[in-house]
């Protein structure tokens, strides 16, 4: 019976070759996304660039004529003020509603609820933007009686809409992965459903619940287009949350267009992107381990 | 819990406030849930009667006049669909082979850890990062200048991990056994991959290529410094307006610029724009879950 | 039987070892051409393991090693070039059906279609004496596009076994079938095996041991990943038994 064609077995061959390379691929778009990063902003950053001052100093001053200031403590902490906040109201509600949906609900509901969240994350971060530069400012001009509401509070807000999404799918997850029987057991044994949600169920899903967290953090800190336009921009270390300020990446989507190529402002920026590359390279890699953890286990 | 078992026994106080906090925590976490779900509903219609003035068949088939500051939002919508097409026709098969490896093919050792470390990370890579990217490799190096292919190469490379992800889920769901029957007849893993695994996966595929659809469609960072333009005049109706090697406008870029690029803009125009860029996501969104019930409905095993 | 009979299959010292157990401790035995071995023993004597390395499908558990000499006609199937040859060669029938996802029909066409016979009318003539070989045939015929996977349990076992016949195998691996088929079915099943022994070189691996003694010529007792006795069926199920661990278990002492 070996009478397939020669052509035929040619043919296969190739096309493993190629879902092979697509595999292979993976990996170097990862280092191509690093290396061209890199790339652009390697001259200024091992030649000029003072790295002491460049992680220390609150003062941005890229475009000053006298002199030109390269600190990007102020924007750090832009997106330190807004990631915090925003995790600050997206993980109770986020977590809340992972164990709502997936304890409390009859399958219907499920059904419905997850196809929400799924909407509610589908929504473009352009769109969430341009809800925190007229219906949020609006709202927190009346509610504090404050001068301008592009502020931490409403980047802080709509970063946590943003966020709440993956949170409550990933959490959700967390706590369908603990076995039925440890919920049997403890049910049998007389406790509540709330005392084994947090007896029982959290302890066990608490490495899936932390990297639905860190995957949330994540999120957060890497979003441009909503926290460029809610948060103003103003590039300085907030005192209060109805304080405007400036993050990292907000930074690089305003001034990118207007730094000439390859001069120190451009450079900058792109070392920035470094940063914010392992910034969440490192937060990612986390949330990884953490969820390969609870496989093991 | 329920009512019934109430005749059996009489509560002690412990027991009363026992299920006290239940039924407290239980409306905690509703409430929480639904908190969620309301700013959905108010935001879709807030915007929704903010941009009713301008609502209309003309607004989508009209291009941008005077400034931004009167017309519709043809010449954006274009350059959106432009550029999702590409991208997905771009990422969609190196996706979808690429998981095809990972879940067929890759033995379990390092190197396949190596690479699905790198998907998950390449999935964490902020948006604002791949469009430093973009310019950096596409615009600058590669010389394809500030284009419609580089901004959609830079888009599809963005929705590549998640398409890798989904396609690996849509495989793995395949049961093991029908491989094996497979082999043990003798088809070579190909042939089981072609006739067994991808026809009975494709559905799950395909939801997760949609999904793109609508983030590709959103994305405003990538495109920004690689392809899209704030204006840019193209005659409307005709369907072939720009070359890929052209710039273009976007509808998420459009939203950005004439909500805080432009001054004087007549408030329904971002509303309007905003609510189309919305409504497009959401209706594929709605298209790939509908989808998925009506495929699960008619699983073959 | 006589030494005269050319050999089809020669185990020679095998051994599969899993991470952290061992399933065969080398086994060595011959099968000859045209006869129905019986394979009994208890569960997870190593049974399954065996078969999976005649037709090399071992190689798809990662934690699997397999050590020693198997060779179908004369040739070494751990070095055998073409594994997809020598896998149309051998027909595997596993405990569990499993019919694919696809109609009646495509299930047996798959395999000559994999093989690369396009031509219709061979193919109806293969998957209806493919069929009717299976004892399927009477049952099908009117719906055979429909798909193979809504079939009741002993049907799917039946396409299954249709299915290992449609590559036209020389030798057949059937491993505990009966446990998802109904009694009667069974019988039917036992049917069509004796009638295959004049074609085909059987492997029946049965956790039944009266199954074997119905079936087999020869009947190999092994346990615990030893083989403990081979021989023809007169003397397995003797009296006198070369070891009187095969008698215990063939009268049920144990197992």
């Amino acid at each position: 019976m070996g009478n397939r064609k020669q052509l035929e077995i040619i043919t296969e061959s190739a096309i493993e070759w190629l879902i092979r390379i697509c595999g292979i691929s993976a990996i170097l778009f990862v280092f191509g996304i690093f290396f061209f990063v890199f790339r652009e902003g390697a001259e200024f950053l091992f030649g000029g660039l003072d790295l002491w001052q460049f992680l220390t100093s609150p003062e941005w001053y890229p475009t000053s004529v006298s002199q030109k200031r390269y600190g990007v403590l102020a924007l750090m902490a832009g997106t330190a003020s807004v990631t915090l906040l925003s995790m600050a109201i997206a993980v109770p509600f986020g977590l809340g509603a992972a164990i709502y949906v997936s304890e409390f609900c009859g399958p219907k509901a499920k059904e419905t609820f997850k196809i929400v969240i799924e909407l509610l994350a589908a929504i473009p971060s352009v769109v969430w933007g341009f809800i925190g530069l007229t219906l949020m400012n609006e709202l927190i001009i009346t509610l504090f009686d404050a001068p301008i509401g592009l502020t931490v509070l409403n980047g802080g807000i709509i970063l946590a809409l943003m966020s709440v999404p993956i949170i409550v799918s990933i959490g959700e997850d967390a706590l369908k992965a603990v076995p039925d029987s440890y919920r049997e057991a403890a049910e049998a044994l007389g406790s509540t459903r709330w005392q084994m949600i947090y007896r029982v169920l959290l302890p066990a899903a608490k490495n899936g619940l932390l990297a639905a967290v860190l995957l949330g953090v994540a999120r957060a800190v890497g979003e441009t287009m909503a926290v460029l336009m809610a948060t103003g921009h103003a590039v300085k270390i907030p005192g209060s949350v109805l304080d405007s300020v400036r993050t990292l990446t907000a930074t690089i989507a305003a001034e990118l267009g207007e730094a000439p190529v390859a001069s120190d402002h451009y450079q900058v920026l792109f070392i920035i992107g470094i940063l914010l590359f392992t910034i969440t390279f490192a937060v990612n890699l986390i949330a990884d381990l953490v969820v390969k953890g609870i496989k093991e286990q | 819990m329920s009512n019934t078992t109430q005749a059996m026994y009489t509560e002690t106080p412990f027991v009363r406030t026992k299920r006290r906090y239940q039924g407290l925590a239980k409306y905690i976490f509703m409430s929480m849930t639904l908190l969620m779900i309301l700013p959905l509903i108010l935001i879709v219609g807030y915007l929704f009667v903010k941009a009713a003035p301008v609502l209309s068949l003309d607004f989508i088939f009209t291009n941008p006049i005077r400034g931004m500051r009167d017309g519709g939002i043809w010449a954006a919508l274009l350059g959106t669909i432009y550029l999702v097409v590409i991208s997905l026709v771009t990422s969609a098969p190196i996706g979808v082979l690429a998981a095809v490896y990972l879940n067929e093919y890759a033995k379990d050792n390092w190197f396949t850890r190596i690479i699905n470390l790198a998907v998950v990370n390449l999935a964490g890579v902020p948006s604002i990062v791949h469009a430093l990217f973009g310019l950096g490799a596409f615009v600058l190096f590669a010389g394809m200048g500030r284009s419609i292919i580089a901004a959609s190469l830079t888009l599809g490379i963005m929705t590549l991990p998640v398409i890798i992800a989904s396609t690996k889920e849509a495989l793995g769901a395949v049961p093991i056994a029908f491989r094996e029957a497979c082999w043990n007849v003798g088809a070579t893993r190909w042939q089981t991959i072609r006739s067994i695994v991808l026809p009975n996966s494709i559905s799950g595929i395909l939801t997760g290529i949609i999904l793109q659809v609508s983030r590709a469609a959103g994305e405003t960072a990538p495109i920004m410094f690689t392809g899209a333009v704030f204006f840019k005049a193209i005659p409307e109706g005709d369907l072939l307006a720009y070359g890929i090697f052209d710039q273009c406008m976007a509808l998420s870029m459009h939203l950005f610029t004439i909500s805080t690029q432009v001054p004087n803009v007549p408030t329904a125009l971002p509303y309007g724009t905003a609510v189309v860029l919305l409504g497009t996501v959401l209706l594929v969104n709605a298209v790939a879950i509908v989808l998925r019930v009506y495929l699960r409905s008619r699983k073959k095993w | 039987m006589s030494d005269a009979k050319k050999k089809k299959i020669e185990i020679n010292n095998l051994v599969v070892k899993y991470e952290d157990k061992t399933a065969l401790k080398g086994i060595s035995f011959d099968v000859y051409e045209n006869e129905i071995l019986g394979v009994i023993g208890p569960a997870q004597s190593g049974k399954t393991s065996m078969l999976k390395v005649i037709n090399r499908t071992i190689e798809f558990i990662p934690e699997a090693k397999a050590e020693g000499v198997v060779k179908v006609d004369g040739e070494d199937v751990m070095k055998m070039k073409n594994v997809y040859e020598l896998r149309r060669k051998v027909g595997m029938v596993f405990p569990l059906p499993v019919g694919l996802p696809l109609s009646i029909y495509d299930n047996v066409a798959f395999a000559p279609r994999a093989a690369g016979i396009r031509n219709k009318t061979d193919l109806d003539e293969l998957v209806e004496r493919c069929l009717k070989q299976s004892a399927l045939w009477d049952e099908v015929k009117d719906r055979l596009d429909s798909l193979g996977t809504k079939l009741s349990g002993g049907q799917q076992q039946r396409l299954t076994i249709a299915r290992a016949l449609s590559h036209q195998p020389e030798i057949l691996c059937l491993d505990e079938f009966s446990i998802a088929v109904d009694p009667v079915t069974t019988m039917r099943i036992e049917d069509v095996l004796k009638e295959l022994r004049s074609e085909m070189t059987i492997i029946l691996v049965t956790n039944l041991v009266q199954q074997a003694r119905r079936l087999a010529n020869r009947t190999a007792f092994i346990f615990n990943g030893d083989l403990i006795e081979i021989d023809d069926n007169d003397v397995i199920f003797s009296e006198k038994p070369a070891q009187k661990m095969t008698y215990d278990y063939v009268n049920g002492n144990f197992g």
